[in-house]
């Protein structure tokens, strides 16, 4: 007992049990119920999207950290499963294999990696690529297999426009919105899923499981996804009730484009987003009004990934101006 | 205050470790006098203490064996009779040599005399207000809580202040320790005694006595006796660490938010641990000074875990044996609890006044996993009770911007550790933290002497 040696560190001597790991796989776990529903939607293309997307962004990451970082790759800590799974949901799931690919390398090599890797990247890795995918690939990117057709086929499927692609068109043909209205699905629908979409966008209600999960595993917290949903619908609320003749009813955008998809999964991307609760409420509300008008007046039908992705290079300035309130520095007793 | 589930606790940050109260349901038990106690002369915050024995002298228990050195001190005394083996430099729970008071047992132990060692209980306060602060001076009584500042200074209220309200902490969040639990169920009585001595010390009607809700007995004993006294309420509080820290107290029971930099004294209270408040009561009623404290001896791997009254000098090994000895795979002892209790490097060192338990952990539990990257998850920020920036804090001491963590309050961190303990990445938050804060106060040491 006499040669038998303590360890000595400082206090804390216990730690909790959620690691980096941990928490990457539970927003896996998170995010298996939308696949396998779009798996069940779309058919294989929609699996091997997914698995094409995984598997080349595990690879980018190893190749990337051991022979040019040179350090040693830890691809199994789940963020570059996370990222390939993130980039397969936001693309169409007959898109073809080699832009796919293109999409990871973005992702992962220019998106995170050239940062320095996990923790250091400023965008969101899977918008990154999203992005870069959308404005290379305009045509391949924005054909949507239309739902329960040629499941079992991955080339050449029946394609159809997104509600989002559906409204934004017929407005600008000056097209009236009640006749658009019949073109798209019920709100039941997309709550469901069965209209056309990214891969991974189109089930509001497996989306929103997810993040029901997410919370109770303590992974993420309330504030990011319902302040921006929550901006979203007052925003486009506004405008619907300004003129319901031009703009879409609330209720619309905050189940289609992707809308669920970002705010829960994309926007509270831990090393992208503020560090404190009034910086996320900034960050939040930024996404919500930009995701708006872009689908309004912009351009592109859908907004979530160019928004997530202006407010991500804003998140540095809204960390250092904006702190968390510390205890005793504005008191008002009695 | 907030509010969850009808039970009251502090707003800000606070984290839920299990709790492990192995020794919860351990009657306490009385440590076997030891052959010989080393008493460090430095047991509290402040100057330590001047021996005023000498080697050879022969000591009853009770005797003043070292007076205050300065205002912010406190006397020690011998906790058991006999000879003053040697006075030397010897390794406390602080890792360094410090002077320490080595007594050697008599055959018979002889107390000295005016101490009531009996326990029967004493109601009556005779005492003035100033009669009750020189006994608590005379005693040595220091915060038994963990931070050991002398309690006389601490109730001698400044001119210009005013306290309305004593706090009595009984909260005891530390996960595994059970001193204070135990106290609470075995010494209702005297507790409500020492309780009403604080109050008149302090000169107010009104003391609230917080206690976590994972309490039960102990909520309910001194409630049904708190009732039948006036201006004693006991509040039972949601399970939260660190609730048991001053300003996470002060905030969960009466609301007040304590100013950055400032006292409880500057928003109307004090407060007082329930091992202060019993020891209070010995010394102002029993003429007993702090010779003996309470300690929980615990751990998952410690065959009878427990809690011991123990003589203040007595080596943490006696303690270690009377559980049942020192398991083979022991990685690691800690002096206090698992948040902020101290490792030892040697178990030879003393009980002092602050040891309010020694945890053993396994080999397993002992080691702690490799730091990785911040995936800047924010869970330090959310679980900081004082809410600072502890990733923030880490980054710039390390980087060695003092200015920055000077300016971003890193003086207000309490070290409860919960930052640390959140972190999936299991970065040194603390550690780091740590650093900075001794850093930044040398360096205003230094601004304010040119």
């Amino acid at each position: 007992m006499e040669t038998k040696l303590l360890t000595v560190s400082h206090s804390p001597h216990i730690h909790q049990v959620q690691s980096i790991p941990r928490i990457m796989y539970d927003v896996v776990i998170a995010l298996l119920p939308a696949l396998i529903f779009s798996v069940y939607v779309f058919g294989l293309g929609a699996l091997m999207v997914t698995l094409a997307a995984v598997l080349s962004s595990l690879f980018f990451e190893y190749v990337i950290a051991k022979y040019i970082i040179k350090r040693k790759p830890d691809i199994l800590d789940g963020s570059a499963i996370i990222t390939g799974i993130l980039l397969a949901f936001n693309v169409p799931s007959n898109l073809p294999i080699w832009i796919v690919v293109i999409g990871s390398f973005v992702a992962i090599g220019i998106g995170k990696m050239s940062f320095g890797g996990l923790g250091n990247n400023p965008f969101n890795p899977a918008l990154v690529g999203r992005v870069f995918l959308l404005i290379s690939f305009p045509v391949q990117m924005t054909t949507w297999p239309v739902p329960f057709q040629d499941r079992m086929s991955f080339a050449d499927t029946v394609t159809g426009a997104t509600p989002l692609s559906i409204i934004k068109e017929g407005i600008k043909n000056g097209e009236s919105m009640t006749s658009l209205m019949k073109q798209i699905p019920s709100y039941t629908e997309f709550l469901i899923g069965s209209q056309a979409g990214s891969l991974g966008e189109i089930s509001a209600f497996l989306l929103i499981l997810g993040f029901l999960y997410l919370v109770y595993r303590k992974v993420i917290t309330w504030h990011i996804p319902v302040t921006i949903i929550a901006t979203m619908f007052i925003f486009s609320g506004i405008l619907w009730l300004g003129n319901p003749e031009q703009n879409m009813d609330p209720i619309f955008h905050i189940l289609t484009g992707g809308a669920m998809l970002g705010a829960i999964y994309m926007a509270t991307d831990y090393v992208t987003s503020p560090m404190s609760i009034r910086g996320m409420y900034i960050y939040s509300v930024g996404i919500g009004v930009i995701t708006i008008l872009i689908r309004v007046f912009g351009a592109y039908p859908e907004g979530v990934s160019f928004a997530i992705l202006i407010l991500n290079a804003f998140v540095p300035l809204i960390n250092k101006y904006v702190k968390p309130i510390s205890f005793g520095e504005k008191v008002k007793n009695g | 205050m907030f509010i969850f589930n009808g039970l009251k606790t502090f707003s800000k940050g606070g984290i839920h470790p299990e709790e492990n109260k192995l020794s919860a349901d351990q009657p306490i038990q009385i440590l076997p006098l030891p052959g010989s106690v080393s008493i460090p002369i430095s047991q509290h915050i402040g100057t330590p203490a001047v021996p005023v024995v000498e080697r050879g002298e022969q000591v009853k228990t009770g005797q003043v064996i070292a007076k205050t050195g300065g205002f912010v001190s406190a006397n020690i005394h011998a906790s058991i009779s006999g000879k003053i083996a040697k006075i030397s430099d010897e390794m406390d729970s602080s890792g360094y040599r410090r002077m320490a008071i080595m007594i050697r047992a008599d055959k018979e132990e002889q107390w000295l005399d005016g101490i009531d060692n009996s326990g029967k209980l004493i109601t009556g306060i005779p005492y003035s207000r100033d009669e009750i602060l020189q006994k608590i001076l005379n005693g040595g009584i220091v915060g038994m809580g963990g931070a050991t500042f002398p309690s006389h200074i601490k109730l001698n209220i400044p001119k210009g202040k005013k306290a309305d309200v004593l706090i009595i902490n009984g909260v005891e969040c530390e996960p595994y320790l059970t001193a204070d639990h135990r106290l609470m169920i075995e010494k209702p009585e005297e507790l409500i005694v020492g309780i009403r001595i604080l109050m008149i010390a302090l000169g107010v009607d009104k003391a609230i006595l917080g206690i976590e809700n994972n309490k039960p007995d102990a909520i309910e004993k001194i409630s049904s006796l708190a009732g039948k006294e006036k201006g004693i309420q006991v509040v039972p509080l949601k399970v939260q660490y660190p609730q048991g820290g001053e300003k996470q107290l002060i905030k969960a029971l009466i609301d007040r938010e304590v100013p950055s930099g400032k006292l409880p004294i500057d928003v109307g209270t004090v407060v007082h641990n329930v091992g202060t408040t019993y020891a209070v009561y010995e010394a102002v009623l029993k003429n007993k000074p702090l010779i003996e404290r309470i300690v929980t001896v615990t751990g998952k791997s410690v065959k009878n875990p427990g809690n011991f009254l123990t003589r203040i000098g007595s080596p943490v090994n006696a303690l270690i044996e009377a559980a049942g000895g020192l398991p083979e795979n022991t990685g690691k002892v800690i002096s206090g609890g698992p948040m902020m209790g101290k490792a030892l490097n040697d178990l030879d060192i003393p009980v002092t006044k602050g040891t309010s338990g020694i945890l053993i952990l396994d080999e397993k539990e002992a080691h702690r996993k490799a730091s990785k990257v911040c995936i800047r998850c924010t869970k330090c920020v959310q679980v900081c009770p004082m809410g600072l920036e502890p990733f923030y804090l880490q980054n710039m001491t390390m980087r060695g911007n003092f200015d920055e963590i000077e300016a971003n309050r890193i003086l207000d961190c309490i070290e409860c550790g919960s930052c640390s303990y959140i972190c999936p990445s299991n970065r040194e938050l603390l550690d780091y933290i740590r650093l900075g804060k001794s850093t930044v106060t040398n360096l205003i040491r230094e601004r304010q002497r040119v």
